[in-house]
Order: structure tokens, then C-alpha cells, then sequence
């Protein structure tokens, strides 16, 4: 035994058990609470997603009871202003937004790919290091500034090559969305071509094939799953983007697929409602969540394919 | 022997090979700078617009009709109580989260349900998000068009991306840590408490930072809640209307006049310096209190 420390000299041996005792009561205490007190917190995340669940579908239930569920699905006029001649088919919100998820993906898929494959195949460790915090910059920038890049600095130029082009339209916030996505697609596609165990790289090059042989032919259709769900991902992230088409995109619910005109998509209209003065519990302000289920009900089917792409196709090394 | 080989035909078709490796290698190459060079390009021209905008008056000024008056004032100090009710809600929420799942939770349905729920609740549109908001926080809860209803709202948007921060830096700290402090007669909770949670701080608040970034950016499901743009005070409480960067910058692009595209311009350089300093102060914890383990 050392030197009695103040804290012996104040107290009997009897007193300290005692105090310990009460302490090892809170100790015992919060090890019951703590598991509790988490666990609720962890529910909340579920309780969120029902919350999402249920105000759409209550609100929506309610827009079905003044419009047709029928009409919604099958009208091609979304005509929700006109008093006399109102119409709530979802059919031109839907191409708008097909219109310009299409264009963006059609720059997103190939460019994502090749900068996917450069990275993963034929870049060095340090360019590597270099480019891809960069690509995560461009991941990084709020969609508003994208938006403000498309109406103000694309669409101008875009006219100059194509003079039919009116101030909004689909083909200018489509391209501008494609930007977007392409770090999206290169990171995703990018760490799944990584995976692929260098034996494999190997033994194809030991058979002579060249590096773009083994991208294509080998670590491609190994790295499949992981590639086609960011594809998927992508769909669904252009599908639910909001600002871009809401700045540059126009708010004409047309049935089109010309990519000159003005269009409308299901975010830009929800934006468009929000944004003026449609009074709560009109039909108007119902048909929000209408729009917003039908956007819920397409990402979150994507995004369940994503990851059942990714994880039942995936190969196992 | 005879050799087979035809010679002349293995070298042509050889040679073709390695040109279309080459130029394919290029290509490559040349789309994985692309976006790159259309970032730069586009925010030069932006930093082009706003030279001449950007001022002490503009930091310093509420919006008006009158461009050259204008100011993002009262968006910046918007964005700033956002984040008051953003970073502690969403990063108790999440760690806790994060926590419960790593930690405590057993390998069953329910655990896979919330896990499941999570990456798919990432997936979910922030502008969906907006209309919960405006249902569950500004209408049923009466919070109105306030700070709190939209900092509660923007804190669930980005509840996703913490959680799995969170879980990463979790799962990084060695389990011979724990081990230890069992060994030395701690319970479960002091563990997490004290030998877990501070060594995974680091890695869940660079996680968190890049979390609430997104949060500064965000402007549909402020829009979807209804908060205006047009306003020439500062919020006194978290139950006051205000106003942020993202939307001040949304209405100025959506005006006419030639001249609020150089104040909108204006306004995307203080929201990208203000992204840029947060991330930095991410990179900073990143670099500095990672321990490798």
C-alpha cells in the first residue's frame, strides 16, 4: 500500500463501497437505458419513411376522390388551371420528364463509362489522386448553380447552333443534368470495376491482350452488376432532380418529344405549384402529391432494382 | 517444321490492336477531363458575371427590386440558423443511429429492414422530402414557413448520408480497442463512450460536414415548404420565417432583367466560397485526427 490519497483519508472503507455502489447503480442504469434510448432513435429512420408513405398516399387518396384515377392515367392533357376545361392526365409531366432524363443519361452513360474505365484501368495512382476528389467537386455543387448554368450560359449557346431553340427546353437542363450525374456514374462504375481482382487483369494480358481488350472483354462484364446499377441510380437521381428543369425547363406540360420546346416535368410542377399561390385544399394543391407519389413510387422502384442488380448479379471472387 | 505463323499478318493485325488501344486510351482520357474542363469553364464565366457584383454592400444588403441594391444578407444569415437546427438534430440523429446499428443491434429482419430503409430513403428526391415537410412540420405541427420546420425537414434529407458516415467510421475502429476496455472491467456503454466513439469522431464528422453542405445547397424542399425570398429582416427565433442563399440565388435566375443575373451570379460565388470553406474544414479533421489503425 502506497500513501493514503485524500480521498482514503476522507473516507471509512465502509463509506467508499457505498459510494461506489451508487455509482456502479447509475453505470448499471444507463447500460439498460443507452441500447433503449438508440434503438428509438434508429426507428425514427422507418418512421420517416412511413411519415413520407402515408402524407403522400393520404393526400393523394384525397386528389382521387375529385379526380379519376382513370383520367390521371390515361389523359394527355395536364390542364390543371383551366377552370372550365380542367384536365389531370400525368401523361405530358411524364415525357417531360423522360425527355430530359434521356438526354442526360445519353451523356452521362458514355462519358461516366470512359472516365470510369480510364480511371480504373489505365490511370496512375497519382492522376488517380488527382482527379478523382475533382470529379467529387463537381458531385458537390448545388443543382440551383446548375440550373442558373443552363438558362443562362448553355441555352444561349445552344441557340447559336440550333436557332429553333426556345428559352426553355428540355434539351439544354438535359444536357446540364447529364454533367451532373457523370461523377455519379464514374465514382459508382469506378469502384465497381476496381473490385475485380488484378489476377484476372493479369491472366488476359498474359494471353496477349491489349489493356483496352482486358477493359472491354474482361473487367467489364465482370464489374457488370455494379455498372448497370449506376446507370439505374443515375435515372433515378436525373428522374427526381429538381432545380435544373425547374430554372431552365419551362412550365409547359406539353405531350412532346421535341426537344426544342418548352416542357414541363413532375419536379418542375410541383415547383411551379409550391412556388405560387394555388390556396390549400384546392384540387390543385392536391395534385402536388399526386405528382410527388408517382415521382416516390418510380425512384423508389429504381432504386430497389439498383440493389437487387447489384447484389444478385454480382460475381463473387 | 514448317512455321504456320503468317508473320506479316500477325504484325498488321498486331499493330491494329495497339492503335486502337492507344486511341481509345485517349479518348478515355479526354472524357474523364471533360467534365472537368466544363466545370471550369462554367464557373469562370459565372465568376466573370459577378466581378463588379460582388462587394461588401452585397454580403451587407437585403434583397430588393432594384438589382443594384440588391444583397444576400438575409440568405446568408438564413442559411447560418438552417445549419443551427441542421447539425445537431441530423447528427444525433444519425450517430445514434449509426451507434444503435454497429454496436447493439442483433443480425435480424428488423435490423435489415432499417438498413434496407436507409440507402432507400438516400434514394428518395429531396423535393418528395419537401412534401413531407410542408405536411408533417409546417401544417399538421403549425411550425409555419420557420426556421425549425425547415431545418427538422432538411435535417431528415440528409439523415441517410451521416448514418452511413457514421457506420463507416464505426466499423474502421479496430475491435481490439474494444476488447481492451472490456478487459479493463468497462461496461458496453463506457466502451462506445469512451474508447469508440472518440476514435471514430473524426471520420463521422467529416461525414457529417459534407452532410450539411449538401443541406446549404439544397433549395427544392425549401421551395416545396414555401419559404419566401423576399425579406428584409433577420429571423430573432428558430420559430421565424427567413429566407436562404439557394433561394435568394433561384429567384434572382428567374428574373428578367439582364442585371439580376449578375446579382444571382453574385450570390452562387458566396454560396460556392461558403461550400468551399466547409469542405475544407472536413478535409482539415480528415487529415489531422484520422488515426490509421
Amino acid at each position: 500500500m502506497g500513501v493514503p490519497t485524500k480521498k482514503e483519508q476522507q473516507f471509512s472503507v465502509r463509506e467508499m463501497i457505498v459510494e461506489n455502489q451508487a455509482r456502479q447503480h447509475w453505470t448499471k442504469r444507463m447500460e439498460k437505458l443507452a441500447p433503449k434510448f438508440l434503438f428509438t432513435l434508429a426507428a425514427l429512420s422507418v418512421l420517416v419513411m412511413l411519415g413520407i408513405l402515408f402524407t403522400l398516399l393520404f393526400e393523394t387518396i384525397e386528389f382521387f376522390r375529385r379526380v379519376s384515377i382513370v383520367e390521371f392515367v390515361t389523359s394527355k392533357e395536364w390542364l390543371p388551371w383551366n377552370e372550365e376545361h380542367g384536365s389531370f392526365g400525368v401523361a405530358p409531366l411524364v415525357t417531360g420528364t423522360l425527355l430530359t432524363t434521356g438526354i442526360a443519361m445519353l451523356l452521362a452513360v458514355p462519358i461516366g463509362l470512359a472516365s470510369a474505365i480510364y480511371l480504373s484501368e489505365y490511370a496512375s495512382e497519382r492522376t488517380r489522386r488527382i482527379i478523382k476528389p475533382a470529379l467529387e467537386v463537381l458531385a458537390g455543387i448545388p443543382t440551383i448553380v446548375y440550373g442558373f448554368f443552363a438558362l443562362t450560359i448553355v441555352t444561349p449557346l445552344l441557340q447559336k447552333v440550333i436557332p429553333d431553340l426556345e428559352i426553355f427546353n428540355a434539351l439544354s437542363p438535359g444536357l446540364v443534368m447529364g454533367i451532373m450525374i457523370i461523377p455519379m456514374i464514374a465514382s459508382l462504375s469506378e469502384d465497381a470495376m476496381s473490385a475485380v481482382p488484378n489476377s484476372i487483369r493479369e491472366g488476359a494480358l498474359a494471353l496477349g491482350a491489349t489493356k483496352f481488350e482486358v477493359a472491354l472483354k474482361v473487367v467489364l462484364p465482370a464489374a457488370a452488376s455494379g455498372v448497370i446499377a449506376s446507370f439505374i441510380l443515375g435515372i433515378s437521381r436525373a428522374v427526381g432532380e429538381t432545380m435544373i428543369v425547374a430554372v431552365a425547363g419551362g412550365s409547359s406540360p406539353e405531350f412532346t418529344f421535341d426537344v426544342t420546346q418548352s416542357i414541363q416535368t413532375l419536379t418542375a410542377y410541383i415547383v411551379q405549384v409550391t412556388t405560387g399561390d394555388a390556396g390549400y385544399g384546392t384540387t390543385i394543391y392536391y395534385s402536388i402529391y399526386a405528382v410527388g407519389m408517382t415521382l416516390f413510387i418510380f425512384t423508389l422502384l429504381m432504386n430497389i432494382l439498383a440493389q437487387y442488380i447489384s447484389r444478385r448479379l454480382r460475381e463473387e471472387y | 517444321m514448317e512455321n504456320k505463323l503468317d508473320k506479316p499478318l500477325v504484325w498488321r493485325r498486331m499493330k491494329g490492336r495497339l492503335v486502337q488501344n492507344a486511341v481509345l486510351q485517349a479518348i478515355f482520357f479526354a472524357a474523364t477531363i471533360f467534365g472537368l474542363i466544363v466545370l471550369a469553364l462554367l464557373l469562370s464565366r459565372v465568376i466573370m458575371q459577378a466581378i463588379g457584383w460582388l462587394d461588401g454592400d452585397f454580403l451587407n444588403s437585403f434583397p430588393s427590386r432594384r438589382p443594384e441594391e440588391a444583397g444576400i444578407k438575409s440568405g446568408l444569415v438564413g442559411s447560418l440558423w438552417l445549419m443551427m437546427i441542421v447539425a445537431p438534430v441530423s447528427f444525433i440523429l444519425g450517430v445514434g443511429t449509426a451507434i444503435y446499428l454497429e454496436e447493439y443491434a442483433r443480425k435480424n429482419r428488423f435490423t435489415a429492414l432499417i438498413q434496407t430503409n436507409i440507402s432507400n430513403l438516400a434514394g428518395v428526391p429531396s423535393i418528395v422530402f419537401g412534401l413531407l415537410g410542408l405536411t408533417v412540420f409546417v401544417r399538421e405541427l403549425g411550425l409555419g414557413r420557420s426556421v425549425l420546420a425547415a431545418g427538422l425537414t432538411m435535417s431528415l434529407l440528409v439523415l441517410p448520408v451521416i448514418v452511413v458516415a457514421a457506420q463507416e467510421a464505426i466499423r474502421a475502429v479496430p475491435q481490439q480497442l474494444r476488447e481492451a476496455s472490456y478487459a479493463m472491467g468497462a461496461t458496453k456503454w463506457q466502451t462506445i463512450c469512451r474508447v469508440v466513439l472518440p476514435a471514430a469522431l473524426p471520420g463521422m464528422l467529416t461525414g457529417a460536414i459534407l452532410a450539411f453542405s449538401r443541406a446549404i445547397g439544397e433549395t427544392a424542399p425549401l421551395v416545396v415548404l414555401g419559404i419566401p425570398t423576399f425579406i428584409a429582416y433577420l429571423p430573432g427565433s428558430v420559430l421565424d420565417t427567413f429566407t436562404a442563399m439557394p433561394l435568394q440565388i433561384y429567384n434572382w435566375t428567374g428574373r428578367p432583367q439582364e442585371e439580376f443575373q449578375h446579382v444571382a451570379a453574385a450570390g452562387i460565388v458566396v454560396l460556392l466560397v461558403f461550400l468551399i470553406l466547409m469542405n475544407s474544414v472536413a478535409v482539415l479533421i480528415r487529415n489531422k485526427f484520422q488515426k490509421r489503425f
